[in-house]
Parts: structure tokens; sequence; C-alpha cells
């Protein structure tokens, strides 16, 4: 065979957003994963989000059932997986109706024609084909058959025609690698490893994989090819993490650092099953997991485990939260050690299961009967559920409370590249079981901490009973005492708030330490807020941008910086929860912006807000 | 070498300086005294035993213990008690519940913990009513029952604790009665000895908002011709003169009169058949199949695998196949790149 020699131009681009759009049969979420592994092995910095509809398999061809995954990469620091897509592969006529808003004129739209068929044009409520209605004009259109190339690619193979189908993702990868000069080792020895025993599949899939590389190379349809250099980061070892790994990275590495064992109690949700999942693979290093028969007794077994001396974790989202609520308070009142993780998705009631929100910071910072505080940190950004989860246990062990993990589905399926941390660099969580006869009582207080003793069954002589009824003071025996009651709400007020005691100082990420505006920040808005402050400094304005990661108790130092800006921001994905605790504990007139679309807030919402408030 | 001996304990070492708040005339102070008798014969160190409970009268039971007690939250101690004993299967755990803690807002924990055979003792105080709240109809108040939320009657169906305890594949089920104290004794010794979930229904008679619902086996002249009282291998018999058993016909029972010289073909009993149906039958008689006397005792204990000694198995399992990997492998594993 004589292959055709083409001269492609070769361009150096700075960054690229694209994004992979199709059925949710058509393994979008699998082909973005590989390239994310290849872009991180260049050296990219990257952030990918990944966009998927709750239903397993919705009627194909539907809007209902378009999957996409998103990622941003660049040959400089990033925090975002992008605003807007500079290439958007459009596997069927849903894909493209559903994603072409988020394309930016002039980008590139590929699409596979042989999807362009009558019945999926009208699944996806287009009278007529858009492919032929001026698309051209506006993007960079490449039609490509992909389904036929595919085949072609196969046809000396003999397999069913549903196999030769469901392999043309890899085509699409094939051509986006060659696109973006990505290297396809690390894929291919993937699909070797995936497919050892299935050797009729590996060889088409490599095959079709290796296709799309060559199509690109080989045919005139593309004149360029693209590189995105190596970034500047940080030196270090790295590897790419989602928010739901970290989670679990930072379980695994709390269980080493304090000696204690874990023990997960959780019901499957989306989008925070993956961390069970995860996590379940670990019995090796002694780590248990229990699915439960639901959320309550899942918190249940955790709590139990606590007071046996275990470290008990829970894992869910807010629909799970709101049936552990009577168990949180349990913890708070008996003072166990345990780990609450809400992985937050759209709300109301079920909502939207596969989607990001942030509005679950009310209810787990006040959903509960009584006074009930509860310490609460939230991961900023995905390799960040990691250090954030070494703090929650940190606070829980430290102090004998539960405490809120926060993160959301963003965080949760989102990755960036991770410097994976030194061991020898963290530090050690010093855990105290009470052994010591002499002087104990089960509420007896550290007068540092103000945390109870931990004297776990099993240990001799001190045998006490724990429960939810209010107990005195010192003794924990049970009390209807007026006094006694006043006392142990605002000792248990005084418990959590004094952590601020032990956290660090919130710092100015952006910007300067006074000026005209502050963008504040919780949770998986960071890295928006911080490319929205570096155009709005690049512009010119005094902005400055910080991020909270202790929602509860705040850090000391908040209050005195909120002073030092004439304006404040708090963009949320929600109606405005943090602002609303910012305003009533600071009282400040700070401004919302209110986005609560199921998608991760936008640079650009974020600058516009601003610059109506300087 | 100090030679090891087997903690010597009394009754008054597992009773708590906590004053007992239960009415005067309650039940469970006859079903308190009798664990705190067991406790000591068990041969187990104090600190090892748990006592875990939910809300309801029963569930203050723990704080009138001197040992390791939670009392949680209503309906969910079985799920705590999991917790307890999955982290330290060494503990002696014991769950408190009663008719309403266990069966109505607790049904669901009831079935699970039971199907996974946690190594743990449920005592059920069932007393057939809600004393805490003050008198509302349980799950397992008769059909027709007058209370304050059903001044007409219950026209609810109750549920037979120990139906739902086989049903669910419960390892050890056995029912006895708060003023037979002997009896209560030789059950809670043989719960203490079983591996696996053990559940005992233990009638409780609440004097303020259901007096007298035991009536039929706790007065002296009625109880024998009501009550049949387990024994392994041995046939049904009971009445006041021990002349009436029980054999089969076809799969119902039927009660046969001894003194007729009519003793062939008896039914026999034995708890370990692992076929639920015996055990299930026994539990319904006077219960659910009227007419018949209720049977006292052991109606089933079979050997299956703990929850725990699968876990444990599993956990050893993985050690095994997988070498001791380190935080730092772990962190370093997969795909991962260096930026120099």
């Amino acid at each position: 065979m004589v292959t055709q020699e083409v001269n492609k131009k070769k361009e150096t681009l700075e960054e690229a957003t694209i994004r992979f759009a199709g059925d949710s049969g058509d393994g979008m979420q699998l082909t973005g994963g590989q390239f994310t592994n290849a872009t991180a092995i260049v050296g990219n910095d990257l952030s990918t989000l990944p966009d998927f509809p709750a239903e397993i398999r919705a009627p194909a061809g539907s809007l209902a059932g378009v999957s996409g995954f998103q990622i941003h990469f660049s040959s400089k620091e990033i925090h975002t997986p992008g605003d807007i897509l500079d290439v958007l592969v459009a596997m069927n006529p849903a894909a493209l109706k559903a994603n072409l808003k988020d394309l930016r004129p002039g980008g590139m739209l590929i699409v596979n024609t042989n999807a362009f068929t009558e019945t999926n044009l009208k699944k996806a409520g287009y009278d007529k084909n858009p492919l032929e209605d001026g698309l051209g004009q506006k993007y960079q259109l490449f039609t490509i058959e992909i389904s036929r190339l595919t085949q072609l690619a196969l046809q000396d193979l003999n397999l069913p025609g549903k196999l030769v189908d469901r392999s043309k993702n890899l085509f699409a990868l094939g051509l986006m690698y060659w696109l973006y000069t990505r290297p396809m080792e690390q894929t291919i020895e993937w699909l070797n490893k995936k497919f050892a025993s299935k050797p009729d599949i590996l060889k088409a899939n490599l095959k079709v994989l290796k296709a799309g590389y060559h199509y690109g190379e080989t045919t005139e349809t593309f004149i360029s090819q693209y590189e995105i250099k190596q970034a500047k980061i940080h030196p270090g070892k790295y590897r790419n993490i989602t928010g739901n790994e970290a989670t679990v990275f930072g379980l695994i590495a709390a269980a080493q650092l304090s000696g204690l064992t874990i023990f997960l109690g959780s019901y499957p949700i989306t989008p925070a099953s993956d961390i069970l999942h995860e996590l379940s693979k670990y019995k090796h290093i002694g780590i248990r997991t229990f699915q439960a028969e639901d959320e309550i007794a899942a918190i249940g077994a955790a709590i139990g485990a606590s007071f046996a001396g275990g470290l008990g974790v829970t894992t869910t989202s807010g629909p799970g939260v709101c049936l552990k609520s009577e168990f949180i308070g349990l913890a708070i009142k008996t003072e166990l050690p345990l780990i609450v993780c809400d992985i937050q998705r759209g709300g109301p009631s079920t909502g939207l299961p596969t989607k990001t929100e942030q509005a679950d910071l009310l209810q787990v910072m006040f959903g509960r009967n009584s006074e009930s505080p509860v310490p609460i940190v939230a991961a900023a950004t995905p390799g960040d559920c990691f250090e954030t989860m070494l703090e929650a246990v940190r606070i829980a062990t430290t102090y004998m409370t539960p405490v809120f993990f926060m993160s959301d589905g963003y965080l949760a399926n989102g990755s960036e590249p991770w410097k994976i941390p030194q061991v020898s660099e963290l530090k050690k969580i010093k855990i105290n079981y009470r052994t010591e006869k002499e002087g104990f009582f089960p509420y007896l207080r550290d007068e540092k901490t103000l945390a109870r003793p931990w004297a776990i069954p099993g240990t001799p002589e001190l045998e006490h009973v724990i429960g939810g009824l209010e107990g005195e003071q010192i003794t924990g025996k049970v009390s209807y005492d007026p006094i006694n009651h006043d006392a142990m709400v605002k000792l248990r007020a005084r418990k959590i708030a004094q952590i601020a005691n032990s956290i660090p100082d919130i710092k100015v990420v952006n910007g300067e330490e006074k000026g005209d505006l502050l963008i504040l920040g919780w949770g998986s808005t960071l890295g928006a807020i911080i490319a929205a402050t570096e155009l709005l400094i690049e512009k010119g304005y005094k902005v400055s941008n910080a991020h909270i990661r202790h929602l509860n108790p705040f850090p000391n130092n908040l209050g005195n910086l909120l002073k030092n800006y004439k304006k404040v921001l708090i963009p949320e994905v929600n109606l405005g929860q943090l602002r609303m605790l910012i305003r009533a504990k600071y009282l400040i007139d700070a401004q919302g912006l209110n986005i609560v679309g199921g998608q991760p807030l936008k640079i650009q919402s974020i600058v516009e807000a601003a610059e109506k408030l300087l | 070498m100090a030679v090891e001996q087997k903690p010597q304990y009394t009754k008054a070492d597992f009773e708590s300086e906590n004053d007992v708040r239960w009415c005067p005339g309650c039940g469970d102070y006859a079903i308190l005294s009798a664990v705190q008798a067991v406790m000591p014969t068990l041969g187990i160190p104090k600190e090892k035993f748990v006592f875990v409970s939910g809300i309801g009268c029963s569930s203050r039971f723990p704080y009138y213990m001197n040992c390791y007690g939670f009392h949680t939250i209503h309906g969910r101690a079985m799920t705590v008690a999991t917790g307890v004993k999955s982290i330290n299967p060494d503990l002696s755990v014991w769950v408190i519940t009663g008719d309403g803690d266990g069966l109505s807002i607790g049904g669901n924990h009831f079935l699970h913990a039971i199907r996974r055979n946690q190594d743990f003792k449920v005592l059920l105080f069932d007393n057939k009513i809600y004393g805490l709240t003050k008198g509302q109809y349980s799950p397992t108040s008769e059909l027709g029952k007058k209370t304050k939320s059903t001044p007409m009657g219950s026209i609810d169906n109750p549920v037979n604790p120990v139906s739902l305890a086989i049903a669910a594949g419960a390892t050890f089920v056995a029912r006895t009665v708060d003023n037979n104290v002997k009896h209560m004794k030789e059950m809670f010794t043989r719960a203490a000895n079983h591996k696996g979930t053990a559940f005992i229904e233990i009638y409780q008679n609440c004097l303020v908002f259901n007096d007298a619902a035991f009536e039929n086996y706790t007065e002296k002249d009625v109880k024998n011709e009501n009550s049949i009282y387990l024994e392994n291998g041995k046939p049904l018999i009971f009445g006041k003169n021990s002349d009436k058993a029980v054999k089969l016909s076809g799969f119902h029972p039927e009660i046969v009169n001894l003194s007729n010289g009519n003793s062939k073909d008896l039914l026999i009993h034995d708890e370990k058949i692992k076929d639920r149906g015996l055990s299930y039958m026994l539990g319904q008689m006077g219960v659910e199949n009227e007419g018949l006397p209720v049977v006292f005792g052991v109606l089933r204990c079979i050997e299956e695998p703990t929850y725990q000694e699968r876990l444990l198995e599993q956990e050893k399992t993985a050690k095994s196949q997988k070498p001791k990997t380190s935080l730092e492998e772990i962190l370093n594993s997969g795909d991962t790149w260096v930026i120099k």
C-alpha cells in the first residue's frame, strides 16, 4: 500500500477546550477519560467536566440520552474545564443539538455524518439536516463518515455489526489524538489489558483507534495538526485524579496517619457511589466497607464503629443527608468522631442526580433539630479533596465531633493533574484512647480542645453509657435540669466555635489585601473565580479573590478581611447560601452571583457580575 | 507466668448505680434482673459487653447495666450494633428493643441485620403497646385493639415477631415470658452462646397501658393449658396434667390427648433443622394460628457463618492475595508522570 504523504502544518496553541458528545451508549466518558490520560502524560495542565444523563440508557438518539465529556488543556496553568469549546465532536444529531450552543464561532465541529439519518434527525427535533443548513459558514465543519470508516477498517474481521458500531468512539479518539499530537501508547496498553481475554475485540479496537489516527494524518480534510506544549507546573510527580478518587486517598491516608481502622457505611447514591466502590478495594490494608440497607443504617453503623474505636465514615449526597440527619444529631450529642461526606447534586428531592450544585450548605449547617453545630469543610478542586479530607479527620478526632466533608458532582467526576504528596510530609493524626481509670468521666473535657475522652468498649473499668438524652456535664448522666441543659447547649456551641483557633487564616488567592472588590467563594467555584479574578486584574480593576475551606467555624480573620474591600461578591451555584451566612455573621452587604443550572459557573458570568459592581 | 483466670463476677457487678425508672410492677424489672444474673455465668470479661438500644421504655435498659452501653435513636439500634461488632468482633453485643422500636420504625433494619446473621443478640420486649408515648397500638397489637389512637379499634393486622425473624433467616429464634425467670435465664444463656443473630421475643407485661396481655401464659390456673415449653428432641407435651401433645395432620398441627393412650406419631421438636418450615409453624401456633397453645423456648438454632466471620475471612483472603501496600505505593499507583 502506498501511503500518500500529505504535508501538514503543525501549529502550536496555548490551550484548547474540546468536548466529545454522543449517545450514552457511545462510550463518550471512556473516550474522554482516555484523552485526559494522554493529555496528562504530555504534561499539559488540564481540567475536565464529564456531563452525563441520569438514565443509564435513555432512548438511543434522543436529546435526553446525550452524554458529553469536556476537557480543557493548556501549556499554562488553568483552573476550569473552559467556558466555550474550540472543538465539538458530535456523534449524532442529538449530540449536535444539545452542545452546539457551547461551540465558539469559527470553532471546529466534527460530526459523524452516518448518524445523521432521517430517524435520528427527527429524534433530535431537526426538521431538516443542519449539516446542509449553513453550519459550515459559522464553524469549521468536518463531516466524516465515522461509522462507515469504522466498518471499513473492520470488514475483514467478520465481527457482529453491533460490535463494530460500538467501537466508532475509538475512531474519534484516534483522530483527536492525531489532531492534538497526543501519544496513543497508554490507550493501546489499556486496551491490551482490558481485552486480554477477548483477542477479537482487542484487535478490532486497536485497528479502529489507529484508523482514526491515520485518517487525520493522511486525508486532506485536516490541513493542520496542533500542538500544546508542556505546561510549566511545579516540578514533581503527578497523576490525574478525580474528586472522588482524591476523597478515597484522603481517607486511606487518614487511616494510616492516625492508625485508625476506617469503617465506611454507605448506601449507593449518585454522585457519591464511586467512593464506596473504590474504598471497597482496600480490604487488604484493613479498610472495612459496608453497603447498608439504607442511608440511615449506613450512618448508624458508622457511628457504632466510631463508638467501638474505629473511624466511622458515611458517604452520600443531599437526599441521603436528609435521611441521616437524626443520626448526625446523635453523633453531636454523644460527641463521637464521624465523617459525613456530602457529594452535592442538583435538587430539591431527586432533582438532577448527575448534575452539580452547591445548595446543601444551609442543610448541613442547620438541617437538624435543635442547636446542633457541626464543623464543615469543603474541597475546592478535585485534588483538594485529599487535603480537605485529612483536615476533616483531624477535626473529627481532635475535637470528638462529626464533621461534614463537602464536595459536589463537578469535583467528584471532574479531574485535574495532581501533584502526589510526599507521605513523609503529611502530618500524623494523634489518637488518644482513654485507658486510665483514675479520674475518668465520659464527659470530662480536655481543657484545650473541650473534647471528651474516647473510651472504647473492651477497655477495663471504663464502662459507661452514652446516648441521645441530654446529659449532665462531666458525668454524662441523664439530666433534665434546666440550668444544665442551657450550659450544655452553650458548651456544645462553644466547642465547635473554638475549633477556629486551630484553623489557618484565610488568605487572598489573587490580588491585593485591600481593594474595591473581593470575590469570595467556597467549594468547586474556585477555578472559575481565580480565572475571572485574573482577567479583572488584567483589565486594571482592584479585585481580589479568597476561598473558604472551613465553612463552620469560619477562619478567625475572615471578618477583618471582608472589611478591607469596598464590595464583596459571592458567586455560588445556589441562591446565596454562603452569602446569607456571611451577611448574618459579619453584617456586610455582600452581593451574589447565583446561577443554579446544574453546571459549574462560567468565568465570563463572574467577570460580568464583578464589572457591574465596579 | 500468671495463670489466666476466668473473671469472677456477681450479679451486683452488672447493676448500675442509676435509679431504675420503669413504672412499678413493669415486666422490664424481671428481664433486667435475669440478664444481670446471667452475665456473670458467661465467662466473658465485663468490659466486653456492649448493650445497644433504640428508643422506648425497654431501650432505657443500657442505663441500668454496669456495662458499655449506647442508647441510640428510635428503631436504629441494630445499625449501631452492626458497626460496633464490625470494628471489634471480639465484643459481646446485645441489642435491646421493643415491638414498636424493632418492628415498626426499625422493621427494615430488623430484617437486614438478621439476614446477614450479624453476630449479636436481640432481646425484643414485646408488650403489644407503645408505652413511652403513652398508649398507642403497636405492630403486635391485636386486630380491633382499642387505644388512644384507635378509639374504634385497630384495623391493622399484627405482625408475629418470631415469624418475621424466621422468614428473614434468623439462625436462633426463641420466645420467653417475663414472669418465668428460670426460663428467661436459660434462653439468655443459650443466646449468649449462639454465634450469629440470636433473636428472643420476650412477652413483657405493661401494667399501665396493656395489663394482662399475656395472662393466658402467666396465670397459674390457665398457663399450662395455653403454653408449650419446647425441649429439643422431645414431643410437645403440655396441659395441667402434662396430658396433651401435638401431632401433624398434613401441614397442620393438631392437639392430641395423651390420656386416651394415643401417643403415636407425636411431633418431636428439632431446633437444628435448616428448613424453616417446622420452626415457622411452631412460631405461628396460638398467635397467627389460633386455638392452639403458644410455644416458648428455642424454636430454631442452626449454625451458619456470621457476618463478622465472613468479614474477617474476606479481609484475610484480600491480605493473602495482595501484598501489604504502603500509602506511598497507593498514592503513586496508576499512570503517573514527572515534571522537572
